[in-house]
């Protein structure tokens, strides 16, 4: 584990550092206010619990840190958290994940806002501690029993590990609905420069009274008792819950889709890829525009929700997408969802916690939408 | 006839009224059922200890899982066997907060035994209310990890054998052991004294809370008469001569 900084000279400035994607999201949940990590080991995601443990923020900002017994228990830490009005977190790796579902599903019924961010490691099972994006599915379709959404942000950067905790928060917040960071391995252990932002404060108990009346909070005389529940045994009344819950996620759809355009004004041929393979993917369209052949690199940001009308207004110009992912090909199917058969779509990914190389999705771009069909 | 009850409804006549941390809506148990019982007397505490606006349940999942209709407080509801978990961060997070959880035996000994056991070895500051009937009430009546040897159900229905269906598990004995809990109980709620008793444990568990002492488990023995096949009499007479042999009454541990 790393060197931190000891509360003694704790500064709560905005400062330039260098570090892991990892301790970056530890480092952000504390300076941007917020009340509460619960976590559970796993690799390769422990720097974040490890950080925390380090930089004690119990002791400046107020902010709790526990060990969990397992990922069942740390999720439903954050419904008892996020449930009082609080800005809570975990996170994990894939299958730590997969065990928090029930309560993600629960936390969505009960539109209840918190951060879960992933880690994530190649699976299936107990899978791989390397790299992968094979959790694209998982993250953006719900993940647990039910009809819901996760509101799914990927960085792509050691800064964007850091910048997005807070955007998840104020988007968990927002729409009162779970929000995932969703990276991946390489992103959370390398390191990079990165800024991060001076100190906020959290939350006072009166201000939470105030800015989230839904809140358990202690019921005052006066006002109705508040119930923290995704329970409603009369069909109609759960069918109107429902209802409600899918216009906040139209809402949301419409927005909130955030995305990076790189060189697609004029491109024939387009790289969609997010995270790690979005950094790749970059280095591959260098490599192809070298090569005289005009590709354009489209990165969603959010992939829940997805960049639906950004891809739908290249497909005029395109003569071909390569869907590049770590995975078998998961994002892939809401690239072909979205353009509607209009271009034809490929696939490409190494998986199981192989990382590809810029020439392998440069050779897979010329082969499968170019030469080799 | 109308003469008499007016007068008898008379405010200065009254002898005997609900506390108004309990609501009026009707409850959904089955009479003779003990949850209506525990609601009151932990509704009463709360009154008495003047701590409505400041307390925070949380509700399993069981014939409970609809307590937050009846006692007027803010509520969580606990995905099954969860409680506990939201009640660490909830105390956590609200140190001001009195937290509690109320939980079945099937939520507490069975599904939620991990978070059970880790809230309590931590010693989170909160009260857990554990109504243990030996049964799982609202699913109709299946076996639970409290059923008792030879004790019927519908998933043992020529009774719990624990060659085949393991043993009855004895889950505040083994709380008890726990550094973290401060006070461990086991009452029941079969006789006027009963009641009392439950009360004054519930209540002390409350302060226990309050002086920050550590987890608070009160278990009560409870009868489920639709799920066992008796009358309401004839649970509480089963109960009280197969139940408390294998679950004695009585404080286990008071630190």
């Amino acid at each position: 584990m790393a060197k931190f900084r000891t509360k003694k000279s704790y500064k709560p400035m905005s400062e330039l550092r260098l570090m892991k994607g990892n301790e970056a999201i530890a480092e952000a949940a504390i300076r941007c206010g917020a009340d509460g990590y619960f976590g559970y080991p796993i690799t390769p995601q422990s720097e974040v619990l490890e950080t925390l443990m380090t930089l004690q923020p119990w002791k400046t900002t107020g902010m709790v840190v526990l060990q969990a017994e397992s990922e069942v228990a740390t999720i439903n830490m954050l419904y008892g958290g996020a449930g009082c009005g609080k800005r809570v977190m975990t996170s994990s790796s894939s299958p730590g994940i997969s065990l928090m579902q029930e309560g993600l599903s629960y936390m969505a019924g009960a539109e209840l806002p918190c951060l879960v961010v992933n880690v994530v490691r190649g699976g299936p099972g107990l899978g791989t501690i390397q790299p992968a994006q094979s959790d694209y599915f998982q993250a953006v379709k719900g993940g647990g029993h039910g009809d819901y959404k996760l509101i799914v942000l990927a960085p792509s950067s050691v800064q964007e590990m850091a910048d997005f905790v807070e955007l998840a928060f104020d988007l968990a917040f927002k729409y009162r609905n779970p929000a995932m960071i969703l990276s991946d391995g390489m992103i959370g252990q390398m390191m990079e420069k990165v800024e991060l932002k001076p100190q906020k404060r959290r939350w006072t108990n009166e201000e939470i009274e105030e800015m989230h009346p839904w809140a358990t909070t202690g019921k005052k005389e006066g006002r109705k008792r508040n119930i923290i529940t995704s329970v409603e045994l009369d069909s109609e009344k759960h069918e109107a819950a429902n209802l409600r819950i899918q216009a906040k996620y139209k809402e949301i759809r419409e927005k909130e889709v955030r995305y990076e355009a790189v060189d697609t004004d004029d491109a024939e041929y387009l790289l969609v890829a997010y995270g790690s393979s979005a950094r790749i993917s970059l280095a591959a369209k260098e490599m192809l525009r070298a090569k005289g052949l005009k590709v354009g690199l489209l990165r969603p940001i959010t992939l829940f929700p997805f960049p639906v009308k950004p891809l739908q207004d290249l497909t005029g110009q395109l003569k071909g997408i390569l869907s590049v992912e770590m995975s078998s090909g998961q994002m892939v199917e809401d690239i072909r969802l979205a353009v509607e058969g209009k271009v034809s779509v490929e696939h490409f990914g190494r998986y199981g916690g192989m990382i590809h190389s810029p020439e392998e999705v440069a050779n897979a771009l010329e082969q499968k939408l170019i030469g080799g069909k | 006839m109308d003469t008499v009850i007016n007068e008898i409804k008379k405010p200065e006549n009254l002898v005997f009224g609900k506390t108004k941390v309990l609501t009026d809506t009707v409850m959904h148990y089955c009479p003779g059922c003990s949850h209506g019982v525990v609601h009151r007397v932990l509704s009463e505490v709360i009154e008495e200890m003047d701590i409505q606006d400041q307390t925070i349940g949380v509700a399993p999942v069981g014939c409970s899982v609809f307590i937050y209709n009846y006692i007027d407080i803010d509520w969580q509801e606990a995905a099954h066997g969860r409680a506990p978990a939201l009640a660490t961060a909830m105390k956590r997070l609200r140190p001001d907060r009195y937290i509690f959880t109320y939980q079945g035996d099937g939520d507490l000994a069975a599904i939620g035994t991990a978070e059970t056991i880790h809230a309590c070895n931590r010693g989170e500051n909160i009260v857990i209310i554990f109504i243990n009937n030996g049964i799982y009430g609202m699913t109709g009546g299946q076996m639970a990890p409290t059923t008792i040897e030879g004790m019927k159900s519908s998933t043992c229905p020529f009774g719990r054998e624990p060659a085949h269906d393991g043993n009855p598990l004895k889950m505040t004995e083994l709380l008890a052991q726990l550094p973290g809990t401060a006070y461990v109980t086991r009452q029941a709620v079969h006789t006027a004294g009963a009641v009392r008793k439950t009360k004054r444990a519930i209540r002390k568990a409350f302060e226990k809370q309050r002086d920050k002492k550590g987890t608070s488990v009160v278990e009560v023995v409870s009868n489920c008469n639709s799920g066992w096949k008796m009358t309401p009499v004839e649970a509480n007479r089963w109960m009280a001569e197969n139940m408390f042999p294998f679950y004695p009454l009585g404080d286990l541990k008071d630190v």
